[in-house]
């Protein structure tokens, strides 16, 4: 699922901040890590800003299926 | 008049005219048990509610006047017995209860429903937080489970719409109050774990009566959001009013809204957080580069230019050379200044001039020799008068000649002073003037000189 994605990239933002932060890195991992986080951030930005919105409902079928059709809300 | 002839018609103001004849005469004075819901008390002073119980409901009306005797305050949900009578409120064609007084009667049969179900339910371990999900953290897709044509559906994507959120919703349509509905909504929530395909699940509908919600308080309910593998926002009524489901779900929204208002916001944090990350990371790069900048300007410093070095060089070269040369100056006069007392010793020192003035200090010393030899030539001439005279006086000789003798011991030849020294019979030799004598001593006489 993309959210796994979502998530596993936020995760690494978040270790290489962290990596970076302590300072312990060598000047070339820092721009590394630099490049791969931003890499990162921008990613989980993008995903979190593309996403469109939707709204389907379900109707159940005779045979018991499910299907689904655009909802529009007021309709009655 | 005959009413029921079929040649009469009856308007609906003389129907209801009639009808309340019949019930005000029937129903004079009477009591009724039942609990109250949808309590209202307008600017009027006077009281409305519902008198229900599981089967039916009742309009009531208590005016001001009869308010004005009551010692306690009614809540939604309150059991009563009720003494009124029934009239009829012509303009809606409603019957209902003119009440004259009330007491309260225990709790109501809803409420004691709603308890013992919790009590058992608890038992059960439905509301335990272990079992809790937490929310997405980053929820795309949202089913909702309500009324299609219900305020809460209409809320929620309203509220979506004003805030922008790019969410995928999938509604799941059931009846949300009524015979049935319970079990309508935990199909709903069975199917929606089935399916599997959105991230979290609202489950709810608008504000209604402690009837009207009883659905969300039914079993079947609380066991189906309990079994469901996506986390469940339970989302029912107003914010005062909590339901079985609102306990058993993992979050518990007061409103419709509100739930989606939850969704949202997790992205919405998600986003700072991300933000954040984003900031963090530039700010340590910068501390990192600016230390590192830091160390190197420190190192700069410690570099020094070649070309101030060599300017160094040069002027300590110069100041170097400075020196030389006045070294050199003071170390030629010097040698200078020795050469020319060495110079001045060696002319002194020449063989010709030492020469002439040995021969000079020789002719003086010869002089001088001379003079000094002739002068203690004479000197030791008179000396030895002197003395010549002098040893005339002294010579024993001269001694002897007057008649004294020398007298010596005949062995060791040694000059006899004392008498002591000499023994009987010892020889002796007497140095005369002329010659000597050999004697022997015959006798011997110590005394003193």
């Amino acid at each position: 699922m993309a959210t796994d994605k979502f998530e596993a990239s936020l995760k690494k933002l978040e270790e290489i901040v962290k990596r970076l932060e302590t300072g312990s890195l060598s000047l070339e991992d820092s721009l590394k890590a630099f490049e791969e986080g931003v890499k990162h951030a921008a990613f989980c930005s993008n995903r979190l800003e593309d996403a469109e919105r939707r709204v389907e409902i379900l109707l159940k079928q005779k045979d018991g299926s499910l299907k689904r059709e655009p909802f529009e809300p007021g309709q009655e | 008049m005959d009413i029921f002839s079929e040649k009469t018609i009856l308007t609906v103001s003389r129907l209801t005219t009639l009808l309340r004849g019949v019930l005000e005469e029937n129903f004079e004075q009477l009591w009724v048990q039942g609990e109250i819901s949808n309590l209202s008390y307008p600017s009027s002073g006077h009281c409305y509610f519902t008198l229900k119980d599981s089967g039916a409901q009742l309009r009531c009306v208590m005016f001001k006047s009869a308010v004005k005797n009551f010692k306690f305050r009614l809540t939604d949900g309150m059991a009563l017995i009720v003494r009124g009578r029934i009239s009829v409120y012509d303009q809606r064609g409603e019957y209902q209860l003119v009440c004259e007084y009330m007491e309260p009667a225990g709790i109501g049969a809803l409420q004691t429903a709603f308890v013992q179900l919790k009590e058992k339910l608890a038992l059960d371990g439905l509301f335990d937080e272990a079992h809790k999900m937490n929310m997405p953290l980053f929820p795309r897709k949202i089913g909702v489970i309500t009324s299609p044509t219900g305020a809460a559906i209409h809320d929620i994507l309203h509220v979506l719409k004003r805030r922008f959120a790019s969410l995928n919703v999938l509604l799941y349509p059931v009846r949300v109050q009524g015979e049935g509905a319970a079990l309508e909504i935990a199909r709903a929530i069975d199917e929606m774990s089935r399916l599997a395909e959105v991230d979290v699940v609202i489950v709810g509908r608008g504000g209604g009566s402690l009837e009207d919600l009883w659905a969300f308080n039914e079993e079947v309910v609380a066991r189906a959001v309990y079994r469901s593998k996506i986390p469940v926002i339970s989302a029912v009524g107003h914010e005062t009013d909590w339901t079985i489901c609102d306990f058993v779900a993992d979050l518990r929204a007061p409103t419709p809204s509100a739930a989606a208002e939850l969704v949202i916001s997790s992205a919405d944090e998600l986003r700072h957080q991300i933000e954040t990350l984003a900031h963090r990371l530039r700010r340590s790069l910068g501390t990192l580069l600016a230390n590192y900048n830091y160390r190197l300007g420190g190192l700069r410093r410690a570099l020094h230019d070649p070309r101030t070095m060599l300017g160094h060089l040069a002027q300590r070269m110069d100041d170097l050379a400075g020196r030389l040369d006045m070294g050199l100056s003071v170390a030629v006069s010097r040698r200078r200044d020795r050469f020319e007392r060495l110079q001045g010793a060696l002319q002194h020192s020449d063989p010709k001039v030492m020469v002439d003035a040995l021969r000079q200090r020789l002719e003086l010393l010869s002089v001088r020799a001379e003079h000094s030899l002739s002068q203690s030539l004479e000197a030791v001439r008179q000396e030895f008068g002197d003395n010549s005279a002098r040893l005339e006086v002294l010579s024993p000789l001269k001694t002897l000649a007057r008649g004294y003798a020398i007298a010596t011991h005949g062995d060791t030849g040694a000059v006899v002073t004392d008498a002591g020294s000499l023994a009987v019979g010892e020889r002796m030799l007497l140095k005369l003037y002329k010659g000597q004598v050999q004697c022997r001593v015959e006798s011997v006489e110590t005394g003193k000189a």
